[in-house]
């Protein structure tokens, strides 16, 4: 258990700066997810708390302790990577056995504790298997399973879930947030998906460039987000963003609008366009309308819409649940 | 799709390669036949090719001559000795460039294999008088040491290429489960890099145990390995081809041996690590 301080944590490559400066707190026991677009930073900052990467200036805190120079395996944080990296040669007791091994604990001890994390994950009957003999989602569990054994401070999770099926993917996602509550262990969490963020966190980092876009609960990136970046990037389908007409009748740069904040009629409203694609998912719909030549929105109806391409429709957005901007970009509250 | 290939170009083909794979190794062959023929057979013209009295009379005067045992101990302890402690020198050397390469390593891996085209006779004398001055000439231990010092940078590169097919997350993983460096190499490199480690070794053992220059050079009688034991036989004292064929097959004998058991292994380490 553990709480991890980073305080302006700098990477360059060369004369590349991959990450300017980076202040966050993480608290005992969150679940705190790096989400971002590809080459935002996220993995390079979960590889610089788990020590993999050496920091250029800056300064990580495990629980009050100075880690900045420390090497990952003293550092007490538990990794699982995107591929699962697993010690190909070894027996599925023994790469969940490895890091107790390296820790120096008894056969007995060892043998127990990997049988208990082995119950925990469904691989008692695969103890005995190589790697190469198990699917995608075994694999990933004897990788949480050499996680969990030597019960860390901290798990560093690195897009765990991306190269497992869709089905699977919801499995596990449950399967590590039902993980989570039992262990009430910090977790850092790297992914590019959004829906796997708003879905497992305690807290959101939304990275880009380097930078800290914002922090808050999913809820609040959801309801408030700060800026531009932040509300584009977290939604699915995406915010609307409304042109600059619209936007200065409510004294901003640009308004945002999220789906399911517009009604849509066939009758009458603010804005005329033509309906496009619409995407029937059974229990909503999403109408994509074309309101100037290069301009679309999102609508999200109702599952049972019945709304045919080429109909004119008519847009009225909720009034009350506009994102303004302004022209930096920042919200307007 | 594969291509058809006719009946006709596979009997071509298979022809060709016999007659070369005959002819690259019927002096090797003519060479057994020769040592079991009497010396007299052995240069007459026409030479018969199967049909002599065959005799063992060659081998038991070259084992009375010279010590063959003793040769083929001090070709043993100086192949396996210097592509031993070549290994032990060349791991950490490969870990580092394959999977913490600094802006040079490329440079120091060319560097590395341009030591090989210097023609070993440039050197010899330096060596020479260093040895001397080091009490190492005729011995074992010294062999060991020019062997491991001539093969090294083929040890490097070979385990360099096996090291580069090991993906470097699986190491971050053992870094990241409380391993330093030391069981890093021990408990996961070296377990994963078996194939490529073994094909280094058995190349390595018979580069060494076919070194003719140093051995030559750098012995006399008590640590020669069995190619100063082949080279003893073509003395000014005259040509006994039949002796000499004896004992160079003697001498090549193990070595062949070796080889044929481990032709697979070979052919990868020969590939350097291309073909999977």
């Amino acid at each position: 258990m553990s709480a991890i301080t980073l305080k302006n944590v700098t990477k360059r490559f060369g004369d590349v700066t991959v990450i300017p400066g980076i202040d966050l707190s993480i608290e005992d026991g969150e679940f705190v997810v790096f989400v971002g677009p590809s080459g935002c930073g996220k993995s390079t900052l979960l590889r610089l708390i788990a020590g993999l990467e050496d920091v250029s200036a800056g300064v990580i805190d495990i629980d009050g302790a100075d880690v900045t120079g420390t090497a990952p395996a003293k550092r007490g944080l538990a990794m699982v990577f995107q591929s699962y990296a697993l010690y190909p040669h070894m027996s599925v007791a023994g790469n969940i056995g490895f890091p107790l091994r390296m820790a120096g604990e008894s056969k007995e001890a060892i043998d127990k504790k990997v049988r208990a994390a082995a119950a925990t994950l469904n691989l008692t009957d695969y103890l005995h298997r190589k790697p190469r003999e198990l699917s995608g989602g075994q694999r990933q569990r004897v990788a949480i399973g050499r996680a969990i054994v030597r019960e860390p401070k901290g798990f560093l999770f690195d897009e765990p879930l991306s190269n497992l099926d869709a089905a699977l993917r919801v499995n596990m996602r449950l399967e590590l947030s039902e993980l989570h509550a039992q262990l009430k262990t910090t977790m850092i969490y790297v992914t590019h998906d959004q829906v796997e963020a708003m879905t497992m966190a305690d807290k959101i980092v939304v990275l880009n460039r380097g930078h800290i876009e914002q922090v808050g609960s999913p809820l609040t990136l959801y309801n408030k987000p700060d800026n531009l970046f932040v509300a584009g990037f977290i939604g699915s389908p995406k915010m609307n963003f409304l042109g600059p007409t619209y936007a200065k009748e409510h004294g901003a740069a640009t308004v945002g609008v999220r789906p399911e904040h517009i009604k849509i009629s066939k009758e009458s409203g603010l804005i005329k366009g033509t309906a496009g694609v619409a995407e029937h998912l059974g229990s909503d719909t999403f109408v994509h309308v074309h309101v100037a030549p290069d301009q679309m929105i999102t609508v999200r109806t109702s599952g049972d819409s019945v709304l045919r391409h080429g109909d004119t429709v008519w847009l009225t957005p909720d009034e009350d649940r506009l994102h303004r901007f302004d022209a930096q970009g920042k919200a307007i509250r | 799709m594969a291509r058809a290939v006719s009946t006709r170009r596979k009997i071509t083909f298979t022809v060709i390669a016999w007659v070369i794979g005959i002819a690259i190794f019927f002096p090797i062959l003519w060479t057994i036949l020769t040592s079991f023929k009497t010396e007299g057979e052995a240069i007459a013209s026409p030479p018969s090719f199967l049909f002599f009295d065959w005799t063992l009379e060659n081998y038991t005067t070259v084992q009375e001559r010279s010590n063959y045992f003793l040769h083929f101990w001090n070709s043993v302890v100086i192949s396996l000795g210097s592509t031993v402690l070549g290994l032990i020198i060349a791991i950490p050397a490969a870990w580092s460039m394959a999977f913490v390469p600094g802006k040079r390593t490329k440079d120091v891996l060319m560097w590395m294999l341009s030591t090989k085209m210097l023609p070993p006779v440039g050197v010899l004398i330096p060596i020479y008088l260093l040895f001397r001055d080091a009490g190492l000439l005729d011995t074992r231990t010294g062999l060991v040491v020019v062997l491991t010092l001539m093969n090294l940078p083929i040890i490097v590169w070979m385990l360099y290429t096996y090291f580069r097919e090991i993906p470097g997350e699986i190491l971050e993983a053992a870094r990241m489960d409380g391993a330093g460096l030391r069981e890093e190499i021990i408990y996961i490199l070296t377990p994963m890099a078996v194939p490529g480690i073994a094909s280094t070794l058995l190349l390595n053992v018979i580069l060494a145990w076919n070194e003719a220059f140093w051995t030559l050079n750098l012995t006399a009688a008590n640590a020669a390995p069995l190619t100063a034991f082949i080279a003893s036989y073509s003395s000014p004292e005259g040509l006994f081809y039949a002796k000499l064929s004896a004992a160079s097959t003697m001498a090549i004998a193990p070595i062949l041996i070796l080889g044929w058991f481990s032709q697979k292994q070979l052919v990868r380490g020969l590939t350097f690590g291309a073909v999977k």
